[in-house]
């Protein structure tokens, strides 16, 4: 007889639990959902970057036959927004539009081509107001609020100075500045937008199904804004075709459907297309950054002061916290003791941007990653060992009063260094050789798991999971952890049925109806793996706790004498024991079908600080680290790039499920590079130039590289089972990894992104006319400092910005 | 003006009256109820839509519904066998080949078109077959080693 053993859920390859459905067209995401009486919906956007509205005439509109109902900004003067200190976006536009593609009005007719005619008969009359589409004219003195309680455009600014940056800067042996500048890029989901609202008038309830990451965020905003009681509203979150954060608020194709529902008394749906998903990103915004650091001739880092400018686009969004997340996670990836930080969030005509993959780090950590990799240029180091001479020792608290626990940075280091065979091959790659030049460049990056406290703090724990079992005997999870893709639902089954030691094929999950599972504050932040993790551990254990009860009494024995096995329960091994279905007959005979519910809720020392206005923001439970080398081709004939390899290295705390954790880590790589290479969003006059795939260049297949993963396993002492987050730390570090490998194959480093082919051509040209050599670093002394603009020591080359940015 | 188009959708004979504009990605979605066939973007610049047409891989996006007459149109929805996965369905889902899943179908069925034809691609042939699909999960890797896995899994006797 086989020994009978506990089943083992964690650590191995385990294909998503919802993976038959995806791979088969069973799936059903929400404009799937096609029911034969539904209306199509259609919004009407605006044509302009800024305009006072003195009417929207719908009286044409409406006659035509088939049109069920029709909205405009008459019908609901509420607001929303996902920060409860800026709720002041209208669903439809009321006083002012204020970018292009704002809703104005929407409608609901019979068939799609109805509601497109009917579009075409609404008649605006507005007054055009100036338009600012950079964030330099939006914070011109005599520019015009774009909101009224927003006198100078500006959404928000950050100051904080912690230590003595004068001092640390007066005590380096090296202080180097440099201008950054990223371009707004998109998350690009490929499920476009889509919300279904179905009014039921007999009863005055609404079922609204949406492509959302926070399905409770849009119960929230659907109370306050259609001003019904949540009880009366059911959310549901079909399979969601990706988010990268533009869905982690509540947008308005679901709050518009909602209202087109209710007058027409019907079920309405909403499809956007793929430019309308484009110029309602709600993406990274472009950024502008100043960055000046002080270093010791050994590498450690003095000093830090750092700008930070976000074009924010039309309303607050996330903003707030996008610029606070720019400064407060300068630290918690090395230490350091003096930053001054100066945040400037603007708003502007242009998509109203938010919390894209990598929140408010990514560009603050390209601009840092680089400047160390000159900066060890100049001081002739390595760029691993500036990165070594700058670690933290955990546990700690940061300056700004981050909790970090665990720290498997200089594992990732160590890893990153040996498979990239980086000792043997830097500086050794050919150069020049049939005009290619091979260059190797790294960078690490960190991001945290989960946010401590929750964007709407209510005092509830912040997750909570239940699990029913009944008479059948298999493991019903309750959730509301917003699976996108991420493979948190198989999550969630793997660490319930490692704690029971079940088989996997127990378990079944059931997310996403408001109606069946428990309030989940979504996905977003890195949080679920971490959050409803442990909530889902903890709901096992207190029905291990059930079970064990019950074998006890079947066996008389003490609890504490059963050992639990998973498909057998005994008391000691000589015991026969009962099976698992026993112990859940035993186990029903006194209460009937069991429901038990776990809960996790952060600690206060993970909240963050107070040292100033928002200190808050950037505490979670554990930071994710990373540490990537990037090896390039540059074509000096033609300004391509390729990448020919990427090794990274993810400290995941630990890895639950390295399937999926390799998944998020080449993934976030890949991101990260579409950013770095090809991807801008691109105006003219607010227009947005580039909404489609085709002129928003993300890399196709042909154009990625093998992106092999190393897995550093820090075991946080707080994760569930370990973990910490996988699925958006690898993504910053490709940027600086690759603009440092190219400066290592060209001797040209580039300071703005995307690095395109037409910005490496004119770069290679411009240095082709002026006489230094390329690659070669020269020392600078303290106190030398590369003015703005400049950017280090190699060839003070800067490729030129594009003429088609911003404006 | 309506025409009466004859043709074999997922080994099923049918007669249907389709207006001249219809695209066959809302004929089969909106009108007959396959939705696998997935819509990501305004016309031919993502891959989510990929049918086959007489086993080739077609955007249907691109395509006029009437224009398939006489022809043989599979869907993701004509791939199980028995209910169970198909060569490269097990190999998506068993090597993570897909993760939010959306472009997952299109993928699918443009490297079934390519395992018909070749049952043995290089790596090189699978980033040429998948060139016109865009995916913004996995970074491909898992893509390519998803369509080595199914060809692997034809070689033991499973149909794509």
């Amino acid at each position: 007889m086989n020994e009978i053993v506990p089943a083992h859920n964690i650590g191995d390859y385990v294909p998503m639990i919802d993976g038959p459905e995806k791979v088969s067209g069973r799936a059903k995401y929400t404009a799937d959902l096609v029911t034969p009486n539904m209306l199509a919906g259609r919004i009407l956007r605006s044509p302009y970057s800024h305009a006072e509205i003195l009417d929207v005439d719908i009286s044409e509109a409406a006659k035509i036959p088939g049109v069920k109902a029709i909205v405009t900004g008459a019908d609901c003067d509420k607001c929303f927004g996902v920060l409860p200190v800026a709720r002041t976006e209208h669903v439809l536009a009321r006083d002012r539009v204020r970018y292009r593609g704002e809703p104005i009005a929407a409608v609901a007719a019979v068939d799609d081509a109805t509601a497109k005619a009917a579009l075409r008969r609404i008649k605006l009359k507005v007054r055009e107001l100036p338009a600012y589409h950079t964030a330099r004219e939006a914070l011109a003195p005599d520019a015009v609020a774009i909101h009224d309680h927003r006198p100078h455009n500006l959404e928000r600014d950050v100051m904080f100075e912690l230590g003595d940056v004068e001092a640390a800067f007066a005590g380096a042996d090296l202080i180097r500045e440099g201008s950054y500048n990223c371009a707004e890029v998109c998350q690009n989901q490929m499920e476009m937008h889509a919300a279904i609202a179905d009014y039921d008038a007999v009863r005055d309830r609404i079922t609204v199904h949406a492509s959302t990451q926070v399905p409770y965020y849009v119960h929230l905003m659907l109370a306050q804004i259609l001003g019904m009681d949540m009880s009366r509203i059911r959310v549901i979150k079909p399979f969601v075709g990706g988010g990268f954060g533009c869905r982690t608020e509540t947008l308005n194709v679901e709050l518009i459907a909602a209202l087109l529902a209710r007058k027409a008394g019907g079920c309405v749906r909403i499809a956007v297309n793929r430019e309308e998903t484009f110029i309602t990103h709600r993406g990274r915004p472009e950024t502008d950054i100043r960055l000046k650091i002080g270093m010791k001739k050994d590498g450690r880092i003095t000093g830090v002061e750092c700008e930070c400018i976000q074009r924010g686009g039309a309303h607050s969004g996330y903003g707030v916290v996008t610029i606070l997340y720019s400064g407060s996670m300068l630290y918690a990836i090395y230490d350091l003791q003096n930053v001054k930080y100066i945040g400037k969030r603007v708003l502007t005509n242009t998509p109203p941007c938010g919390a894209f993959r990598g929140h408010g780090t990514v560009d603050v950590r390209f601009a840092f990653e680089s400047l160390l990799d000159d900066m060890a240029r100049g001081l002739g180091l390595d760029p691993f060992a500036v990165r070594r001479a700058n670690l933290l020792t955990a546990p700690t608290f940061t300056q700004n009063d981050l909790m970090v626990n665990s720290y498997g940075l200089p594992e990732c280091l160590d890893w990153v260094e040996r498979e990239s065979g980086w000792t043997a091959r830097r500086g050794k790659l050919p150069k020049g050789k049939g005009h290619i030049s091979k260059g190797l460049g790294m960078a690490c990056s960190h991001y945290i798991s989960g946010a401590s406290k929750p964007v709407n703090w209510t005092g509830e724990p912040h997750a909570t999971v239940k699990i029913k079992l009944d008479f059948d005997g298999s493991i019903v999870v309750l959730s509301g952890a917003a699976d996108i893709g991420q493979g948190s639902t198989t999550i969630l089954a793997q660490s319930v049925a490692e704690v029971l030691g079940l088989d996997l094929s127990r378990v079944r999950v059931v997310t996403g109806d408001s109606e069946v599972v428990p309030k989940d504050n979504g996905s977003y932040s890195s949080r679920v793996t971490f959050m409803v993790g442990n909530a889902a551990i903890d709901a096992a254990q207190n029905l291990k706790a059930l079970l064990v009860a019950a074998a006890a009494r079947k066996l008389d024995a003490k609890p504490g004498e059963i050992e639990c096995l998973g498909e057998l329960y005994r008391a000691g091994a000589q015991d026969k024991g009962l099976t698992f279905n026993e112990v859940v007959t035993e186990a029903l005979k006194d209460i009937g079908t069991i429901t038990v519910t776990g809960i996790y809720s952060t600690i206060p020392e993970s909240h963050g600080g107070k040292k100033y206005r928002g200190a808050a923001i950037g505490g979670t439970m554990g930071y994710s680290y990373s540490a990537q080398a990037v090896e390039v081709s540059v074509d000096e004939d033609t300004g391509v790039v390729t990448v020919d390899k990427v090794w990274v290295a993810h400290d995941c705390g630990r890895a639950l499920n390295r399937l999926t954790v390799e998944g998020q880590v080449q993934g976030s790589v890949w991101m990260g590079m579409g950013q770095a290479m090809s991807e801008e969003a691109a105006y003219h006059d607010g227009l947005m130039l580039t909404a489609n795939m085709l002129d928003y260049r993300v890399p196709t297949i042909a154009d990625s590289p093998p992106i092999e993963v190393g897995i550093v396993e820090s075991n946080d002492p707080h994760g569930p089972f370990g973990a910490k987050e996988a699925g958006e730390g690898s993504l910053a570090a490709f940027l600086p990894a690759l603009t440092n490998a190219i400066a290592d194959a060209i001797g040209v480093r580039f300071n703005d992104l995307p690095v395109t082919p037409d910005r490496v051509f004119a770069a290679i040209e411009k240095r082709a006319r002026s006489t230094p050599p390329p690659g070669g670093g020269r020392s600078v002394a303290a106190g030398d400092r590369v003015g703005v603009g400049g950017q280090g020591p190699t060839p003070a080359l800067r490729a030129d910005p594009p003429p088609s940015r911003g404006g | 003006m309506p025409r009466i188009v004859q043709f074999t959708l997922n080994g099923r004979a049918r007669i249907d009256a389709v207006a001249d504009n219809v695209l066959l990605l809302d004929y089969l979605r909106e009108f007959i109820g396959l939705t696998g066939t997935k819509t990501g973007c305004d016309g031919g610049e993502c891959g989510a839509c990929t049918v086959l047409v007489d086993d080739k891989p077609r955007l249907a996006c691109l395509t006029l519904a009437a224009t398939v007459e006489g022809c043989r149109v599979d869907t993701i929805e004509s791939l199980q066998r028995d209910g169970h996965l198909s060569a490269v369905q097990r190999g998506f889902h068993e090597k993570l080949g897909s993760q939010c899943g959306y472009c997952t179908p299109g993928y699918i069925m443009a490297s079934a078109g390519l395992l018909r034809r070749n049952a043995r691609p290089s790596e090189a042939e699978i980033r040429e077959a998948l060139g016109s699909n865009i995916c913004r999960c996995t970074g491909y890797v898992k893509i390519i080693e998803a369509v080595q896995h199914a060809a692997e899994l034809c070689a033991t006797g499973l149909s794509p």
